[in-house]
């Protein structure tokens, strides 16, 4: 059981929450994950941890609201338990000075980026961070993006905040204007896709940290296997970041579609 | 101790009083089984266990041998004949006491345990009278069964505790079986499991009709009672590690972190929807219960249900398949059915459900429909050759013969590789090109203060043979310690 000790509505569907938890707090690094189930009868969801404090023994999360089980983390309220949070999951990214480093991130996708644009920024890199979201409510973190990053670029998709356009327009821009020497992508998988696509037609390595369906999170089902440079990689082991330009996101895509029909039928335990 | 002593007085009148030659006349006894129709729609257990009559009149054809060849036959060296005289006299539940000596998990043996292999095949009525062996099996589930519900467990005597703190990575068979030996011991064991359910594989992987978890459980309430602390979601290499114990005084770690990587073939097609693996189907209807609506977690249901393998696992599969409303469930081996590794109960049990087995097929490609989801296999059929490495004769293709089968989900049930979180976690420990822990003997690796055994050393084994693990580890851990001390 994990209590939770700080609740934020970044927007209507999107929750920022602070859990108790010291061991996973004091292990993690930038790019793992963790496990979560809410209720005795609760799915295990895989969720990247966005920050964590170790002195206050928390980590913190942050969810959109989906289906059955990530609605009913968002109902939790401070006082509440987690009834099981396991990790840290996943190998941590691979930190180093590589030069200029480009982080796009989208959605939700931006918080499990910040954590990985600190390193980075720490490690040495000129940081240009890109937040992509579809109107200006939806923009989330920027404050501490902008703590981190040497730029940061802000693109809705209705203009209504930072530029109009899609997250790929900023990272172009970006590419154009100046040498890139790495880009980190997390988001929604047909945005990191489109990323992927962009980077590879310039030559920019790129990394993207891939969220798939898990059960155990720990290697035992593969139910997040994923095909990377042709070969069958775990995310949950082998990731979750990779190289974006080896990642096959059409087969990623439609894997993340399996359960789709059985959440639909689910959605009336929410009132949905 | 008097209870499994053969030279008790009580145990001689027991020998006297029924002739050998009346005590071998006596047929071996059925097992009550529920009616396959019946059962195989329904989660409830398929061995319904001996009636108390058929206990006593089945431990009567135990011959009480001066040398007891049966127990040679024991990975965890239950006293055999110590416990079946205690049933013939009917003293039940002393005989579960006998069996609670050296297993921790009796229940549970006396339901997965591969008698036929192990104990039973060394009877003397199988290996002098050419008659088939006493059920030491089903006697042995007999006995933790009569007590469990006799309301009067009793727990096995711990030692005065000598203060010393040892941790145990896993919470399965292995891990199990090594707790309960060093509490008795006297030691204060905690046990560190990563999945949000005590038990490992005899939860996320053995099905409830044919083993209970609520079974599983009042055997681990039993080393709870026994002194034993479990931790769970806790992942040892990842929210703590090994030095992390240390710190925190724990003198010696057993590692029984299981087999964690389920293995896939590697054919075109095998990412498809609805293609899985036999440890994410299993998990998902045991450990998650998605087969019932009241759990949030989804399971893919299908008319037609292949799945790929031959081992128990695979049988256990397929045979939840049909209790999830499958129509056509197929077993798809590549050998014959005399090479398979199932027990011979498990395929007898499966075939009786409508199981039907596609041996000497092999997959080579799926195909699915545009949406992703498997549609077909293609079956290549196979005859046998020469016999390869593992002695069993390998399967040879057959050229252009290849079939294609309609299917809705496919289970891949073709192995699995060790959980490389604990080998990857620790520096300086010696780790095979399989990616298992190495150990010598006495179960300990090139760490000496860490110890390893079941599935994380063997790559893939059975349950007794990871108790057995488990008891040897924990004797030979002991006597490090002592060392030590």
């Amino acid at each position: 059981m994990s209590k939770i000790v700080g609740k934020e509505y970044f927007s209507e569907n999107v929750v920022k929450l602070e859990v108790e938890a010291p061991l996973i707090a004091k292990a993690r690094r930038a790019g793992h994950f963790v496990i979560v189930r809410v209720g005795e009868k609760g799915e295990r969801i895989p969720l990247t941890i966005a920050s964590s404090d170790e002195s206050k023994g928390t980590i913190t999360l942050v969810v959109q609201k989906i289906g059955v089980s990530s609605s009913k983390l968002c109902a939790l309220n401070v006082g509440d338990e987690i009834t099981d949070l396991v990790g840290p999951l996943g190998k941590a990214t691979h930190i180093e000075n590589f030069g200029t480093v480009v982080c796009a991130g989208g959605g939700v996708g931006v918080a499990p980026m910040l954590p990985i644009v600190e390193a980075l920024k720490k490690a040495g890199n000129r940081v240009v961070t890109v937040l992509a979201a579809r109107t200006k409510d939806l923009v989330i973190l920027e404050e501490q993006m902008r703590k981190h990053s040497d730029e940061v670029i802000i693109m809705t998709d209705d203009g209504s905040y930072g530029k109009k356009g899609l997250v790929t327009n900023g990272v172009e821009e970006i590419i154009n204007r100046e040498k890139v020497d790495l880009c980190v992508t997390i988001g929604p998988a047909v945005m990191m896709k489109f990323v992927s696509l962009l980077t590879k037609k310039y030559e920019v390595p790129t990394v993207a940290s891939l969220n798939t369906i898990m059960v155990d999170g720990t290697g035992m089902c593969g139910a997040c296997r994923i095909t990377v440079g042709g070969k069958t990689k775990f995310v949950c082991v082998d990731g979750p970041e990779f190289d974006a330009h080896e990642v096959d996101f059409d087969e990623m895509l439609m894997r993340l579609s399996a359960y789709k029909e059985e959440e639909q039928n689910d959605l009336h335990k929410i009132g949905r | 101790m008097a209870l499994e002593d053969r030279n008790e007085a009580w145990r001689e009148e027991l020998r006297k009083a029924t002739k050998n030659k009346d005590r071998v006349d006596i047929p071996r006894v059925r097992m009550n089984e529920l009616d396959p129709a019946y059962r195989a729609r329904c989660k409830e257990e398929v061995n319904q266990g001996l009636s108390k009559e058929q206990a006593l009149l089945e431990a009567k054809r135990c011959l009480d041998c001066p040398s007891p060849t049966c127990m040679e036959g024991c990975p965890v060296g239950i006293n055999i004949p110590g416990f079946v005289k205690n049933i013939e006299r009917g003293e039940f539940l002393e005989a579960a006491k006998v069996l609670k000596m050296t297993s921790a998990l009796p229940a549970v043996c006396g339901r997965v345990c591969p008698q036929e292999k192990q104990c039973e095949s060394k009877c003397f009525y199988k290996q002098k009278l050419g008659k088939e062996p006493v059920a030491i099996g089903y006697l042995e589930r007999f006995a933790a069964d009569y007590e469990r519900e006799s309301g009067q467990m009793s727990v096995p005597q711990v030692a005065p505790s000598n203060g010393t703190k040892v941790a145990v990575v896993g919470s399965g068979p292995a891990g199990l079986s090594f707790a309960g030996d060093m509490a008795k011991m006297g030691y204060s064991v905690t046990v560190f499991e990563a999945l949000h359910e005590i038990g490992g594989v005899l939860k996320y992987g053995i099905p409830e009709f044919r083993l209970p978890n609520s079974i599983v459980d009042v055997e681990i309430k039993n080393l709870e009672q026994m002194g034993v602390t479990f931790v769970k979601d806790c992942i040892v290499g990842k929210t703590i590690s090994v030095d992390d114990l240390k710190a925190d005084g724990f003198k010696g770690v057993f590692v029984a972190s299981g087999a964690g990587l389920p293995r896939f073939m590697d054919i075109p097609g095998e990412n498809l929807i609805g293609i899985m693996s036999s440890n994410e189907y299993l998990t998902r209807v045991n450990l998650m219960d998605a087969a019932s609506p009241e759990s949030d977690t989804p399971i893919l249901r299908g008319k037609r249900v292949a799945v790929i393998g031959g081992g128990n696992t695979a049988m256990d599969s397929v045979r939840t398949a049909l209790r999830l409303g499958a129509e056509r469930a197929m077993i798809v081996y590549r050998r014959s059915e005399e090479e398979m590794p199932a027990r011979l109960e498990e395929v007898k049990h499966a075939k009786e459900e409508g199981v039907e087995f596609m041996t000497l097929h092999n997959p080579i490609e799926y195909k699915g429909t545009e949406k992703g989801r498997v549609k077909t296999m293609l079956l290549q059929k196979m005859e046998l050759g020469e016999p390869d490495a593992s002695g069993r004769r390998s399967p040879v293709a057959i050229e252009g013969a290849v079939e294609e089968v309609d299917v809705d989900i496919v289970v891949v049930s073709v192995g699995v590789s060790p959980n490389p979180i604990v080998p990857q976690s620790v520096e300086g420990l010696n780790v095979s090109r399989k990616g298992t822990i190495e150990v010598g003997e006495n179960m300990q690796s090139s760490i000496p203060a860490i110890f390893a055994g079941g599935d994380i050393v063997r790559g893939g084994a059975t349950v007794i043979l990871a108790m057995g693990d488990g008891r040897r580890a924990a004797a030979a851990m002991d006597e490090y310690l002592r060392q030590l001390m």
